[in-house]
């Protein structure tokens, strides 16, 4: 957010260094949220990979990378319209239409599975903009509009796959749940995957790499766009976003637009990772409330205005890698959603301890 | 019920204030349901049950553990807030009651809805995080907890003779006692709402808390309040159900949260607080149950069901619940 906001203090003459740190330190203080998550992931991470039998392995890292990518789409599906100052509660569903239209479309020749792939995008896309003219044409509170709509996706979903099943490529799978080497090996890139300057990258999983390109190809780009700064600026404060001529209703369109995307884009990988289509509405609806605390836990203000898709998708790995630990532990299985309310409870209750510094007590009321 | 400004300056006037629309048009809808129901019946077997007051008692009957839920939800989001542990705070209270049974069964189970509303309330208002994720992780916790503490089974204790006698008796074999309950809990809300300071506090809250506390209001004390009170409603609204099946059973309140949030929106109630009418939720309520009853009449399937329960609650809020234009 803060690029065009800096220019005219970092021009003032000062010295190179000290300008370079000052930026720094904004900086660090203006994504203080994602690096907390960041550290807080990479510490309950190592701390997993240490004590696996089979840690720092690449079967390991695999096998999270998948269990992570629809929960971290659908969280940063999530955090666009947070950042309005909105929620969507039909992230969940439009994951799992998609999902179940997967099921029925990626199979058959490259030509057929590409087609596929596109129709299940453009459903997902297509779910998010009717969230938003519901949104912005009919005026109804985004919680409640999306709360209704995620019911007819679900009903929508339940007749494309009354009982789980459904097929996807086989190939396809296996090469996107998969390393590097082996996605270059199932389609007969690049030697197969031997090619010597592909080793070095060889063992990251495909997952990560598609992560990777959402984020550089769509969220990035997204944020940079004035589109994408009306966002912030819609949930910093709609009626000052008003005043200064920026476009509201386009930008609102094009979150929850965007929401439906990444949605659809989990939802197909998760198609893709389980070959088949399964209209679960309670699987649908942890996937919704996951997204929510993982978009808490990545920094991103539920009031709107503040925070990233990224910390979003650090947020959703924080929560699976407390999960991943829970298993290496032997944690009963029943203890389980415990032990994960209570980190949530004591993630978001540290957030508490920001009012001890408010001097004025009428900014504890936002 | 309460007369707002707006009765109270122009009462012979026809025109429908802004409150009173919702009331109307849903309680059209109502009828509206009532009578496609019938229409259905009629055609295919040739008799309208729908229109016996056995059937529509019986509809209350099993509508007034939703109606109760929806009350102190109507409560917290007329604060702005909104209460995400209902499910399990009402399958916690179902499973302390029949555990603990006896005479203490039903103040353990209202007791156990009280404490984790208090707790809610304890980090929304004084902890400040935003009730959405906050009551999101309690009703994890509470699942967490009720689940270790049955071993992921429905528990075997049973529901005592006074609470099945609440959900299921009949005062004279027709007025079901649970019907009697919810208008209790109704009565109590009402003169909440409209007869007390708390009640003011709530909606001066809901509109804007920044206001409330420059105006002397102890916003955090009304919030802890408010947020109890849901719990409360919600563990009683679990000891009626337990009554009603018998028995607590794992994910019962699982089907609460969703109706109870759509029957609040739907009566009328601002989903960002300060504004409606209980009389609305009262409403909301009938017609969630309704619509629920005459779609398994017309043996709609699960995916049907679900597409008309979303396509409902948007076509009734575009007709009175769309918000303001924002113009700066």
């Amino acid at each position: 957010m803060s690029d065009t906001v800096l220019t005219p203090a970092a021009a003032e003459p000062q010295g190179k260094t000290r300008r370079w740190s000052e930026g720094l330190g904004l900086r660090c203080r203006q994504h203080s949220g994602i690096l907390g998550a960041l550290a807080l992931f990479l510490v309950l991470y190592l701390f997993y990979q240490l004590s696996h039998p089979r840690g720092f392995t690449g079967p390991i890292l695999i096998q999270n990378a998948n269990e992570v990518f629809a929960l971290a789409l659908v969280s940063m599906a999530q955090t666009v319209p947070v950042l309005m100052a909105g929620l969507d509660l039909s992230v969940g569903a439009v994951m799992t239409l998609v999902g179940c239209i997967a099921s029925h479309l990626v199979d058959g020749s490259p030509a057929e599975i590409a087609l596929g792939i596109v129709i299940c995008l453009a459903s997902g896309a297509a779910c998010g903009f009717v969230n938003g003219c519901v949104v912005v044409y009919g005026r109804i509170q985004p919680i409640i509009a999306t709360l209704a709509t995620s019911a007819i996706y679900m009903g929508l979903a339940l007749i494309l796959r009354p009982t789980p099943g459904g097929k996807v490529q086989e190939d396809l799978s296996w090469a996107v749940t998969s390393d590097v080497r082996e996605f270059a090996a199932t389609f007969g890139l690049f030697d197969d995957g031997e090619a010597a300057w592909l080793q070095p990258f060889a063992w990251i999983p495909v997952p990560f790499v598609l992560l990777a390109l959402i984020i550089l190809l769509v969220w990035v780009p997204f944020t940079r766009s004035v589109t994408g700064r009306t966002v912030y600026a819609v949930g910093s404060s709609e009626s000052a976003a008003y005043m200064s001529g920026l476009p509201i209703s386009r930008a609102k369109l094009a979150a929850f637009t965007l929401a439906g995307l990444f949605a659809g884009l989990g939802g197909l990988f998760l198609a893709l990772q389980t070959s088949s289509g399964n209209a679960d509405i309670p699987q649908a609806g942890a996937y919704t409330l996951n997204s929510i605390a993982a978009v808490v836990i990545g920094g991103t203000s539920l009031l709107g205005g503040a925070g990233s898709a990224i910390g979003s998708m650090i947020g959703a790995m924080v929560l699976r890698t407390i999960s991943f630990n829970f298993r290496i532990f032997d944690v009963a299985p029943l203890l389980q959603p415990l032990f994960e309310g209570l980190v949530l409870l004591a993630a978001v209750s540290i957030g508490g301890l920001r009012l001890l510094r408010l001097k004025n007590k009428l900014e504890v009321f936002r | 019920m309460s007369r707002t400004a707006d009765t109270i300056i122009a009462p012979r006037s026809l025109r429908l204030g802004p409150d009173d629309k919702p009331v109307v048009f849903a309680a059209g809808f109502v009828l509206l349901i009532l009578l496609v129901g019938t229409g259905y019946t009629l055609y295919t077997q040739g008799s309208a049950p729908l229109l016996q007051p056995q059937y529509l008692l019986q509809q209350l009957q099993v509508g007034s553990f939703l109606g109760i839920v929806a009350a102190g939800l109507m409560v917290v989001i007329l604060l702005g807030h909104i209460d995400l542990s209902a499910p399990w705070t009402l399958t916690a209270a179902a499973m302390m009651a029949t555990a603990v049974g006896g005479p203490w069964a039903i103040p353990a189970g209202i007791g156990v809805g009280l404490l984790v509303g208090i707790a809610n309330g304890l980090g929304v208002a004084y902890l400040r995080v935003p009730s959405m994720i906050f009551t999101l992780g309690m009703n994890a916790v509470i699942r967490g907890l009720m689940v270790a503490h049955t071993g992921g089974f429905a528990p075997a204790t049973a529901a005592t003779d006074l609470m099945q006698y609440l959900a299921v008796s009949r005062i004279g074999g027709v007025i079901p006692v649970a019907l009697l309950v919810w208008l209790a809990i109704s009565l109590i809300i009402v003169v909440i709402l409209t007869r007390t300071t708390l009640g003011r506090a709530i909606y001066a809250i809901g509109n804007r808390e920044r206001a409330a506390y420059l105006s002397g209001i102890d916003t955090n004390r009304v919030i802890l309040i408010a947020f109890a009170l849901s719990g409360a409603a919600a563990g009683l609204a679990g000891v009626l159900l337990a009554g009603y099946s018998t028995k607590a059973y794992q994910g019962m309140g699982d089907a609460y949260l969703l109706p109870a949030i759509a029957a609040v929106v739907i009566g009328g109630t601002n989903i960002l607080g300060g504004r409606g009418r209980y009389l609305g939720t009262l409403v909301g309520v009938i017609l969630i149950v309704l619509l629920n009853s005459v779609l398994s009449i017309m043996q709609m399937p699960e995916a049907g069901r679900q597409i008309i329960y979303g396509c409902v609650i948007i076509s009734m809020l575009l007709v009175y619940g769309r918000g303001d234009r924002v113009t700066g």
